[in-house]
């Protein structure tokens, strides 16, 4: 992202981008979205990230993305597939009636 | 911005869709369609909730350099830096709904953000530091445990993080009370000393009686709160009374009473002037706190400029003809 | 009483007490930041390394009152000491100052505290060593985090750097003293227990100029180097630090906490 402004004083006590944590635990888990810090660059996001997210050694590996070069769907776009419409009550697992004292 | 953030009105049919999603206990996300009084309360009551974290290592702080051996610095310390990481964490949170930290950082300092009050009283001895632990992060945690199943997913998962760390603090504080508790004379006339001192203040966390606050009808039909004030306070009471007893301290309230039918701990009036005074900035340490923010805040400046001009210079640098 | 050339307990304890001292001041004048740094994500870093090296120092004292054999605990050594019986070099006990005096003394202590620890994970004493290795991993993560700012001051602002810069050549006196050799540090390597530092000097000397240049900093000129730490003669900054860190405990000699 290029930044008109020159070193010196220019740029002003202005928010530093912000980025995206993900965090692997260590039992062989995918990375989850922990939350974000403010950083401004990669290493030093990492360095926030660890210090805010793993400070107590639940993290494996740590990704770090600028928040900004996240795609991300709509609600809109999440709804066919994930959103069951009320004349298809089949989908839901309520539906199902199972006899007592069964644990699914 | 989408048309009907805009709109003074809000659809019906969106709003009644909204009423829903809550009643069937889903979670709301960011990108989801929302009331803009909804987007509102929640940048208000999340970014107290930051700025509380943040002036409340303030208090604490205070005693690091003081502690008096070595185990119970480092537990302090981590102690404080907990509550930076929840600031962090919440401050996030908030910015999910388009707002900057630094634009809610500059409303604390102004004075314009409140938070939570009891950060206006002074900290004056070490047992200040087991009084905190136990009662005010005690009472927190009673009121974040309800909050977890907030309807605002990224509040309600930044909760469930805090509410982990959170139990650790209040065993800690209330370790050290009972440290206290049964050491010297001069250690429990300190313990029950700074009983005395943090006890009313605590109750007044969970705020007034719901029918003074204005903002509980509505963070209860939208389910960001599941209990009322006076509820939360009265299960604070009750666990806290039981741990009192437990280690010989005393409640400092004549009218305490237990009531058998209710099984709840009856407590005395709580003193209101003494709340609204503290809310409205003359309470003890006030000014004192928001002083020592502006400040940290100031002498940091050439810090944070310095940082973006580096980053800004190392933009240039890889795409020096880009404009 | 032994002499402090051949007898272990005494080359023991009087090493492990500097390891000791330079890590709990140290960490104690970070943990200062807690609550007043520049921004959240810098007070809970800070909060990290101070964590870090009162850890080590309490390992260390506790390491150093069992080698003593009086039965002195990490806390009796560290609230009912004098600064006169402190055996830290005095980099540490100096002021916090401004956040570039801080992440520049955080440094230059780090890179040396680093080659330290490289060394003394094959310490002929086990415990020590054990210390040393997770030292090794908490310091080398300081001297990354204090380096990067170091950097970043250094090539950030024409402010920044000015005061970066100034903070460079006000600590510069001080970093000698941790190269200097006594008969406690040679005796301690001949035992093969500890490493005589004057051995460290010429890596510390090339890693600190290297990220120096990359700051766009430069290097203070020689000078005469502050010394008296490892014998107690400090400056008057640790008086009123101890003044501050012992008095509640020496407010109720013999309680409990």
């Amino acid at each position: 992202m290029a930044n008109d402004s020159r070193g010196n004083g220019a740029s002003g006590d202005s928010q530093w981008p912000l980025w995206e944590v993900f965090t692997q635990p260590p039992n062989g888990a995918p990375h989850e979205h922990a939350g974000s810090v403010h950083a401004v660059d990669a290493e030093h996001a990492l360095q926030n990230a660890r210090d805010v997210y793993a400070r107590r050694n639940e993290a494996v590996s740590i990704w770090v993305v600028p928040s900004s070069v996240i795609t991300a769907s709509t609600p809109e776009d999440m709804g066919p597939f994930f959103d069951p419409a009320n004349d298809k009550p089949y989908r839901h697992p309520q539906f199902y009636k199972v006899p007592r004292g069964i644990r699914m | 911005m989408p048309a009907s953030e805009q709109r003074p009105q809000e659809d019906p049919k969106r709003l009644a869709e909204f009423e829903a999603r809550i009643a069937r206990g889903e979670s709301i996300e960011p990108k989801d369609w929302m009331p803009e009084r909804y987007r509102k309360q929640l940048v208000r009551m999340m970014s107290q909730h930051a700025h509380s974290e943040v002036v409340g290592m303030l208090p604490e702080g205070n005693w690091i350099t003081r502690a008096p051996n070595l185990r119970r610095k480092m537990a302090l310390l981590a102690k404080v830096q907990d509550e930076a990481g929840h600031g962090l964490y919440i401050y996030c949170g908030t910015e999910t709904l388009g707002v900057d930290r630094q634009e809610l950082v500059q409303q604390l300092l102004d004075g314009t953000a409140k938070y939570s009050s009891i950060f206006n009283y002074p900290t004056l001895t070490w047992a200040d530091m087991g009084a905190i632990g136990w009662l005010v992060d005690g009472a927190a945690i009673v009121n974040q445990t309800m909050l977890a199943k907030a309807s605002y997913g990224p509040y309600a998962r930044a909760m469930v993080r805090i509410c982990k760390e959170e139990n650790f603090h209040k065993r800690q504080g209330f370790e050290i009370m009972t440290t206290l508790a049964s050491g010297t004379p001069e250690q429990k006339a300190m313990a029950q000393d700074a009983l005395d001192r943090w006890w009313w203040p605590s109750l007044m966390m969970f705020g007034p009686s719901d029918k003074d606050s204005p903002n509980s009808a509505e963070l209860l039909k939208w389910r960001v709160k599941q209990k009322s004030n006076d509820e939360l306070r009265q299960r604070f009471v009750n666990l806290t009374v039981a741990q009192a007893k437990a280690i010989g301290l005393e409640i400092p309230d004549p009218d305490l009473q237990y009531n058998e039918e209710t099984e709840d701990w009856e407590f005395g009036p709580i003193d209101w002037d003494e709340f609204w005074r503290v809310v409205k900035g003359d309470g003890p340490c006030n000014r004192e706190r928001l002083a020592a923010r502006r400040q940290a805040h100031d002498e940091g400046a050439w810090v944070r400029e310095a940082a973006s001009a580096y980053a800004a210079k190392r933009a240039d640098e890889r795409a020096p003809s880009a404009a | 009483m032994t002499s402090p050339v051949t007898g272990t307990p005494d080359v023991l304890f009087e090493y492990l007490l500097r390891l000791g001292d330079d890590r709990l001041v140290l960490g104690h004048r970070l943990s200062e930041w807690c609550g007043h740094a520049p921004i959240l994500e810098e007070d809970i870093a800070l909060a990290n390394i101070a964590l870090d090296l009162v850890g080590q120092g309490t390992m260390l004292l506790k390491a150093a009152g069992a080698a003593e054999g009086s039965n002195r605990s990490e806390d009796a050594l560290a609230y009912f000491r004098d600064a006169v019986d402190y055996r830290n070099a005095l980099i540490c006990e100096l002021p916090k100052g401004d956040f570039g005096v801080t992440i520049v003394r955080q440094f230059l202590f780090s890179v040396f505290s680093v080659l330290l620890w490289e060394r003394l994970t094959s310490s002929a004493n086990e415990q020590l060593a054990g210390i040393a290795a997770k030292a090794l991993k908490e310091c080398r993560y300081h001297v990354r985090h204090a380096g990067e700012w170091v950097i970043m001051l250094g090539d950030g602002t024409e402010e920044s750097h000015r005061r970066v810069q100034a903070a460079l050549d006000d600590l510069w006196r001080f970093t000698g003293e941790l190269f200097l050799t006594d008969d406690i540090d040679r005796a301690a390597a001949k035992q093969g227990v500890g490493v005589d530092p004057s051995e460290l000097q010429e890596a510390w000397r090339a890693q600190v100029e290297d990220v120096v240049r990359r700051a766009t900093l430069s290097v203070p000129a020689d000078v005469y180097m502050q010394r008296g730490g490892r014998e107690g003669r400090h400056t008057e900054h640790l008086g009123h630090m101890l003044a501050e860190m012992q008095i509640v405990a020496r407010s109720h000699p013999g309680a409990a906490w």
